[in-house]
Order: structure tokens, then sequence, then C-alpha cells
């Protein structure tokens, strides 16, 4: 499994033609508490850069970009529940969705781990 | 993350103050400020069970001073301000000459002069249309040298008490003995405090005025206190929104009168019935509820928030109101939010529908506050 990431604090986890996406602990430290997540419908086909959920602190809302295309096959229910599982667990159980990749050459426009890391430091 | 990042922003006394202790500084009004600390949810909640400390210096400090301001004044808001007894204060509504509403503002009369504190995004503008308004012998002073922090919350009374602040003369009562809206004039050892029981929360609390070289002296013996931790902009925000108060530039501006505002309690009697302030006839033709629209406040079904800038739409879709602020309760658990519907609609517990990012959200009008005022209110005899 690789994980990459965007300059939009989002995180993809790759696996074979199917890519786990959420957003960064840099990104909800950021959000501060999260207190609603809309994710996408399963089904939905998303191309590279498409609004594809909402994230909602108690002051703002943030839109969450496809970091890459692809069809909505799962979303994390969990969420509906306790959203701040965003805060708690940014990069694991606070997933936002999973697709099925459409173009696995897009990948190749996101950061690895290093390169987010050093974006990060710079902002 | 704001749209007002390329204007130069100025600093307040407080600013390497609020760095120090972790604050997430942010444009704000002109200045940059503080929006959070740990984090607005925790704040917030620490605000409705202790005490916060916040820094609001960006507002505006006037006083006017001359013989007839309060006369004066009277043209250009509807508060019964010539009746303000010494150590009162009144919410009032700065009107434009069509009876918009320019700004919301308190207005004290501290016995030599009055005290008006005006929201910080509207200082200048407001001081302006001050001087165009009032006449010559009346002195405007701006108190730019002078700082102002709320401290806010059920254990205010408690914590303020801890220090040793001791009325202008002896006989005159302490922080403690002021009631809701009363204020005076105080020494801090040989600092000089300007203390109103009043705030933006809905809590129990105290806005003081502090010569500006002695802000961060007081901040911090403050919070030294073990009730007091300083709270940013974004829980002051979620506070007033559950205590129901507007915010001016959102839930009301120039465009807007104030009967539509849901405020007619600033348009006290006397005035009413002598009709002669600014904008009266448009503003009184509404009272007390004949205008098209109103502020109300609203619940959300589910827990997705809804925002300033949404929609309220009728069944078929036609935008008939709109959402002016909202956000998610941290006191509630849930989603709340101030919108102007249409007067049909503004009856408690009518259902309406918003409009966000082209989905229908079900929503019904909720009585406001929507968590009780918790004021020190002077008993009723």
């Amino acid at each position: 499994m690789s994980r990459y990431f965007t300059d939009e604090h989002e995180w993809v986890d790759v696996e074979g033609e199917t890519a786990t996406v959420g957003i960064t602990d840099y990104a909800q430290e950021q959000l501060g508490d999260i207190v609603f997540v809309e994710t996408p419908e399963v089904g939905a086909e998303l191309g590279q850069g498409d609004d594809a959920a909402v994230v909602e602190s108690v002051k703002a809302a943030s839109d969450v970009y496809a970091a890459v295309s692809g069809t909505v096959v799962e979303v994390n229910e969990a969420l509906e529940d306790e959203p701040a599982l965003v805060n708690s667990s940014a990069e694991e159980d606070g997933w936002f969705f999973r697709l099925t990749l459409s173009d696995t050459d897009e990948l190749g426009d996101l950061m690895d781990e290093k390169a987010y890391k050093a974006f990060v430091a710079d902002l | 993350m704001s749209d007002d990042t390329t204007e130069t922003l100025k600093t307040l006394p407080l600013d390497s103050w609020h760095r120090s202790l972790g604050g997430r500084m942010v444009p704000f009004a002109g200045y940059e400020m503080p929006v959070q600390y740990e984090g607005v949810m925790a704040e917030h909640l620490w605000t409705r069970e202790n005490a916060g400390l916040f820094d609001v210096s960006h507002m505006g400090q006037v006083q006017l001073t001359g013989e007839g301001a309060a006369d004066a004044l009277e043209a250009i808001v509807p508060g019964n301000i010539s009746a303000l007894g010494v150590g009162k204060i009144r919410y009032t509504l700065l009107l434009a000459q069509d009876g918009g509403i320019l700004d919301d503002l308190m207005v004290t009369n501290t016995g030599r002069n009055l005290y008006l504190v005006v929201n910080g995004a509207t200082k200048h503008d407001d001081i302006a249309y001050f001087k165009a308004q009032l006449p010559s012998h009346v002195t405007l002073s701006h108190l730019e040298d002078h700082a102002l922090l709320a401290l806010q919350g059920p254990k205010a009374a408690a914590a303020l008490a801890k220090l040793e602040i001791s009325p202008m003369q002896p006989d005159w009562p302490v922080p403690a003995d002021l009631y809701f809206m009363e204020a005076g004039p105080f020494m801090w050892g040989d600092i000089p405090l300007g203390i109103s029981r009043s705030g933006y929360t809905g809590e129990d609390g105290y806005e003081i005025s502090v010569p500006a070289e002695h802000a961060e002296t007081l901040a911090a013996a403050l919070c030294a206190l073990d009730e007091v931790k300083s709270i940013g902009l974004g829980a002051r925000d979620s506070l007033r929104l559950e205590a129901g108060l507007p915010l001016y530039g959102h839930d009301m501006d120039a465009g807007v009168l104030p009967v539509e505002a849901n405020l007619n309690f600033a348009l006290s009697k006397a005035r009413r019935e002598e009709a002669n302030f600014a904008g009266a006839d448009r503003v009184l033709v509404q009272y007390p509820n004949k205008a098209d629209k109103k502020r109300v406040g609203l619940f959300i079904n589910g827990r997705q928030p809804v925002r300033e800038g949404a929609s309220v739409v009728d069944a078929d879709g036609k935008i008939i109101g709109a959402v002016t602020s909202g956000g998610f309760s941290p006191t509630l658990q849930k989603p709340i939010a101030m919108a102007y519907v249409p007067m049909a609609l503004a009856e408690t517990g009518t259902e309406i529908i918003v409009e966000q990012r082209g989905k229908p959200i079900a929503c019904s009008v909720a009585d406001m506050p929507f968590v009780p005022h918790n004021y020190h209110r002077k008993p009723k005899l």
C-alpha cells in the first residue's frame, strides 16, 4: 500500500485499484473541532479536483476535493455518529470515502509523505 | 481562510501576549486577533461553566462630552438616552437618516459624559457620522489608548472579586455590587478601570476598559486565576449565537430596519412617542410587527450546520430569505442559526427550508436565546 498527499491536505491510500481518502492530521488541527462530515454518495463519479465532501467545524465549512478521479464505492459511516473521529484519528479511523481509481496516472500529481512533510513545514 | 488578508493589519495592545499563549491569530476588523487557543469547543464550554477572558480591544470606545450630549445623540439613536441614570447602560442602534442600522452600540451615562462602545469594523464610519450629526458643542473623544477586556461566565464575578479593585469613592459600589447593565469607575492599585456589568455571551460578566499600557498586567492577573482562561473570537461567536445576540455586518446592516432585525426592545416607548430619531417614519410604520421580514432563530434537523449565505427557500425552491449566522452549538450539541424569513413564517415552530450547496435542509423557527441568559439582573421590587 502506498500513501499519497495533496496540497489541499488530503491523504490517499492506494491498494490496487482502490483509494481511501481522508484529511491529514495537519488539516484537522487547523480546522478544530469537527462536528459534521458530508460524505459523497456511493456510486458518485468524481473527477480529479471535484468537490467530494464537506467537513464542518463549529465555526466554518471546508470543502474536500477529490484528489484523484474515480467512482465512490464506500463512505465511512462511522463519521455520521462520531465526526470527532476526524480529530482523534484523521489519518486512520477518520477516513472519508473509498473510490475505484479511474486513472492511476493521476497519482503522479500527488506528493509522497516526505514531500508533504516538507510542504507543511514551509506553511 | 479570509478575504481581507491583503489589507495592512494593525495589532492590538495584547498582540504578543496572545501569541505567547499560543493564540492562533487571524485578520478581523482590520486587526490581527486570536481566533482560538486550545479549540473553540473547549473554550466555549469553559466560558459557560467558568469564566473566559476576551480581548475586544478592536471595538471603538468613544466619549461624548458637553451639555446636551444625550439629547443630541437621541437624534440618531432610538434609545431613551436622556433618561439614562448615572451608572446605567443602554443597548441602542445607530440609525441612518432612512432608519437603516449603521451599527449597534452600548451607551453608558458616566455622570461626566456618555461612554459609547461601538463595533470595531464600523468604528471609523461611526465616528465620522457622529461628527457630522452632533452639534459642535458636543466633543467626541476616541479612546484609542484604551484596551477593552470582557470577562464572561458564571464565575466572572467571583474571579474579579479576587483582584483588589476599589471604587473611585469609598462609598461607591464594588464591581460585585453592579447589576446587569450598570457601570462605574474603579481603581486597581493605581490603574483606573471603567467596569460595566455587560457582555456578548449571554453570561454574567464584565467589560473592562483599561489604559492600553496596563492591559497585559490586567489580562495576566485575571488569567492567573483558576476560574479564568483566555478565549478566542471563535468561541465569542458561538457564544453570542447561542445567546441570540445579532452580529453587526452579518445579522443586520444598513439595509435592515430595527423591527426587521427583531430589535423592538431597542425602540423605547418614549422615543416611539416622540418619533424624532433618524428614519423614525420608516422605522415606526413597521412597529411592532408590520415588517415584511424578520430575524429569527432556527433549529436545523440533523447535525449539519447551515452557514451565513445559505438561502431560505419556499416549496418551489424560490429564495424567500437568507441565513445570516449559523454554526454548531457546543452547549446544545446541535446546529443553530439566525435567518431572515418572511413575517408570515416567523412564528416559533414554523417549518422552514434552507438550501445549501444545492441541497434542501429542513429547519424550524426557534425561540431565542437558544441557551438561556444568565445575567445578574437587578431584582424587581
